[in-house]
């Protein structure tokens, strides 16, 4: 398998599937319709140690065809800017704290629609992804990997529980299943 | 019955060896010493501590002993001096500290040569094997207690301390305390005790002696040390535990502490001349090996199993550490890596990396030890590479780099937190299907012809 999904059916190998990065140390967790917006699904990357990336699934809006970003911004309000998160030593001091709805990024898009990026998971702020601010359009290229959003430490405790809430790769499949076969339904 | 007065004041009359003459005639226990030169002295009573000495199994060539009295000891001592100097000012002598014998330099002058004698070893205060002795004396345990209410900063509860009179708790406030404050406290000369002291501990311990050596590692499933999580271990052994678990029967050690220069990952191999460790082995009972039994225990270590191989092995002193831990962060390290590419490569698409040198790349804290490191940037140089095509999808990259460099994420690009990388010097989508490590350039320990 060589391409990142963009949508999320299986890849029909042409050679013998290599087990990509993600494949091999990440388990996908899905949130669909974040914050009751149609389709603004998020794919949380779980690491086998408990941090979590969160990407954009493939079926989110800025994903789609034709889809320009014209900036980024981590400003989520005025007094806070998810690029002020510092953290410090082995258990990660002084982080922003993130519960599921928390604002991590908005997206402005050239046809004028804004889209805001959720955390999805409790958890410490580690990091959110710079690379996308100078270049957003890594962000639609390779939205698993370089273009992902931030990462998150949830706590020892909860990192089981954080997923409770979430949906496996199979039930976010059948969302979207069923989201398709609505709108020709009702077209 | 009490024998003479209590209080330091009025008749006192001291006979030369300090004991005074008990109404009681059965009871006569010295005042000063609590009968640890009356009874403690004695051949009877070495003979009994050797003979522990030598059940406890240890092989030793000299021994240091280590003698505890109780604290009180100090009190008591302390009274006998005052006394004494009192009595020599008299007559218009002085007498300072350190012209008395102190109790426990006359129970060593008195007792080393009887062990030495009874064990067949010199004393040597530098030995690593320690014999050591506690007495206790239950009776006059509240003799010290006095002490805390004139110098109460000497005796502040510490966390591991059962009691605060400890012996250099009381030594501090005998030091400070002013004579007069002293004699009305304590009663000079002391009152006699009923029972002498008795021995609560005799015990016998080895100082850590230390084996290094180099190990390869030929399993792509083997963790360095054990793999437990919630108590079930994950993966079967560990390097440490192939080798270590042998030297720890050998040397009839307690436990061990295994340290390397530096360690590679479950499913990475190390080849070549292998990388460096040394194993402390804590409170070994055996310790003295030929280098031919050191050649024949590594010899065993290698038959039993062929995940690990181990060489060099050899006796080192604790200093010599520091040479490995050297090696963990500033010697370079050379890998080769297989590597999976997305697009279709050919020769001339690879040959660029063999031309650059001293490649600095930037390296986020990889998220796979994220949980567990603190976040940073770390600056790392590539040295060197070197390619070797495979075919359209794969080629094997050979690496110098220098120490603590994460190969892994150099190649993939951890999400595009290691900059730059092999996808992005490449432009592809690159992973690494395997890894080893080729050499780890420290030139410690001394190579042993085998």
């Amino acid at each position: 398998m060589a391409t990142e999904p963009e949508t999320p059916v299986a890849a029909s190998a042409k050679e013998p599937a290599v087990p990509s990065l993600v494949d091999r140390y990440f388990t996908r967790w899905y949130k669909a319709d974040v914050k009751g917006k149609p389709c603004e699904d998020h794919c949380i990357l779980q690491h086998s140690n408990r941090i979590c990336v969160i990407t954009l699934a493939g079926s989110h809006p800025v994903l789609q065809s034709g889809k320009v970003i014209k900036s980024i911004s981590y400003q989520i309000s005025t007094n806070c800017s998810r690029l002020q998160n510092k953290v410090s030593g082995k258990f990660k001091r002084g982080a922003q704290f993130l519960t599921e709805l928390a604002p991590l990024c908005k997206i402005y898009c050239s046809d004028g629609e804004e889209y805001t990026i959720s955390s999805c998971v409790r958890g410490r702020l580690m990091e959110v992804n710079e690379n996308i601010l100078h270049k957003p359009s890594i962000l639609q290229e390779k939205p698993s990997t370089e273009g992902y959003i931030a990462v998150v430490l949830p706590k020892f405790e909860e990192s089981k529980s954080i997923t409770e809430g979430l949906l496996t790769q199979k039930q976010y499949e059948e969302v979207v299943v069923k989201r398709i076969s609505a709108t020709t339904a009702t077209s | 019955m009490d024998n003479l007065s209590q209080n330091g004041e009025g008749k006192i009359s001291i006979i030369e060896d300090g004991s005074i003459a008990s109404k009681n005639s059965n009871l006569n226990v010295c005042n000063v010493c609590l009968g640890i030169l009356q009874d403690f002295c004695e051949k009877e009573f070495i003979k009994k501590v050797c003979q522990k000495v030598e059940a406890s199994g240890f092989e030793f060539t000299n021994l240091v002993l280590s003698i505890s009295f109780p604290p009180q000891l100090s009190v008591r001592e302390h009274a006998a001096w005052l006394l004494v100097k009192q009595e020599m000012g008299k007559q218009s002598l002085s007498l300072e500290r350190n012209d008395t014998v102190q109790l426990k330099e006359a129970y060593k002058w008195i007792t080393h040569p009887l062990f030495s004698e009874e064990l067949g070893v010199p004393i040597d205060g530098k030995s690593l094997f320690e014999v050591s002795v506690v007495f206790a004396h239950p009776e006059t345990v509240e003799d010290c207690h006095f002490l805390r209410a004139i110098c109460p900063d000497c005796f502040k509860p510490a966390k591991n301390k059962q009691s605060v009179f400890t012996r250099m708790a009381v030594m501090k406030a005998l030091n400070k305390i002013k004579e007069e404050d002293f004699r009305k406290q304590f009663p000079c000369p002391p009152n006699s005790p009923k029972a002498v002291c008795s021995v609560v501990e005799i015990e016998c311990a080895h100082g850590a002696v230390f084996v290094a050596g180099r190990y390869n590692k030929y399993s792509r499933n083997l963790p360095q040390t054990p793999w437990i999580i919630d108590g079930e271990r994950k993966l079967d052994s560990s390097v440490e535990e192939l080798i270590s678990d042998h030297l720890l029967t050998v040397f009839k050690a307690e436990s061990f502490n295994f340290s390397s220069s530096g360690r590679e990952d479950v499913d990475v191999r190390t080849l070549g001349n292998g990388r460096p460790f040394a194993i402390e082995l804590v409170n070994p009972h055996r310790v003295h090996f030929t280098s031919q039994e050191i050649k024949e225990l590594q010899q065993k270590i290698n038959n039993s199993s062929n995940k690990i191989q181990v060489r060099d092995l050899q006796l080192v002193t604790r200093e010599a550490i520091g040479h490995m831990k050297e090696g963990e962060e500033e010697k370079t390290k050379t890998y080769s890596a297989l590597i999976w590419t997305n697009k279709a490569i050919q020769r001339k698409d690879i040959e660029f990396l063999d031309d650059i040198k001293d490649l600095k790349i930037d390296q986020k804290t990889p998220l796979r030890v994220l949980h567990r490191r603190p976040l940073a940037v770390r600056t790392r140089i590539i040295h060197s590479m070197e390619t070797h095509y495979v075919d359209e999808h794969h080629f094997r990259l050979y690496l110098k780099t220098q120490a603590g460099t994460y190969i892994k994420e150099f190649v993939h690009g951890d999400f595009g937190r290691t900059k730059p990388n092999i996808c992005s010097l490449m432009d592809v989508t690159a992973d690494i299907l395997e890894l080893d490590v080729e050499s780890v350039d420290v030139d410690w320990p001394p190579a042993l012809d085998d």
